[in-house]
């Protein structure tokens, strides 16, 4: 993946002399450049690292415009993709949700409340050797379809369920 | 002084089950306090959880959170004692990192 000898040796040609601290000098300078090498590299092979909180996505107003946002205006519905909760929460602030994808490469998910102000509630990172079923609670202002959307091989798949709120989460 | 978590991972069969709780207020900014003012947003923004140095679960979450977010997956890989880590950071710039041995 990284030619070594090459990326040596285009450091050491620019240093004519070589006593020892330019040769420390070339080593700190080829050990910055293997670091970013093997950092490009593994971001490529779709490692996951620390997820970025985007903005964007969050203050989206609409189911739509949150879609869109997160890059999943194209989703089919899948009953690969399961919403998994009560039919019924009572109390909206605390609204135990499950989400899972039977889809295989699934490395996204994303849980997403129509009727929220902002849709986007929180989106998880799969990476390998983690199963895509993830459980967690959100707050939901009022009954709503709650989506789950998730990433598999570049392609997007959605399923939804309705779960009625019968005390509001969201304000007050 | 962001509170500590209570972090659970048993190992179960090929893989090991982790629930995270985290003491958080997820104040969505939306609320109002008794003088009729509103109480401004804190919540987490991203959350991490490591077993050793390999990320097993990377999120990031908004206001729709609920209070003391809760999470609950599972990961292949994992042996007993093994380390899980999680660390997550606020709006505020807030973190907290808790570990736990696998069980």
């Amino acid at each position: 993946m990284i030619n070594r000898n090459a990326m040596k040796d285009t450091v050491e040609n620019k240093e004519e002399v070589m006593d020892i601290n330019v040769s420390k000098r070339n080593f700190l300078r080829l050990s910055s450049a293997l670091g970013l090498a093997a950092f490009v590299g593994l971001y490529k092979s779709g490692d996951v690292f620390a997820a970025e909180w985007k903005e964007s996505e969050f203050t989206a107003d609409n189911l739509k415009a949150a879609m869109t946002s997160i890059g999943a205006e194209g989703y089919t519905m899948s009953g690969d993709v399961v919403v998994d909760s009560a039919e019924i929460a009572e109390n909206g602030a605390v609204v135990p949700v499950r989400v899972k994808s039977a889809i295989p490469n699934t490395e996204y998910m994303a849980v997403l409340v129509e009727k929220n102000p902002n849709p986007l509630a929180t989106a998880f990172n799969i990476p390998e050797g983690t199963e895509a079923n993830v459980k967690t609670r959100i707050k939901m202002g009022e009954t709503s379809n709650v989506f789950a959307v998730v990433k598999a091989d570049g392609k997007w798949f959605a399923a939804k369920k309705e779960i009625k709120v019968t005390l509001g989460g969201c304000g007050g | 002084m962001a509170k500590p978590m209570r972090i659970r991972a048993k190992l179960k069969g090929d893989h090991v089950e982790a629930k995270i709780l985290i003491q958080h207020d997820m104040e969505t900014g939306l609320r109002k306090g008794s003088d009729g003012a509103k109480i401004p947003a804190h919540f987490i923004k991203t959350l991490t959880v490591k077993y050793e140095d390999k990320v097993v679960l990377d999120t990031v979450m908004g206001i729709a959170v609920s209070k003391d977010p809760f999470l609950s997956f599972k990961f292949k890989g994992g042996e007993k004692g093994g380390k899980l880590t999680v660390t997550w950071v606020d709006n505020s710039g807030d973190t907290r990192t808790d570990t736990t041995a696998v069980k």
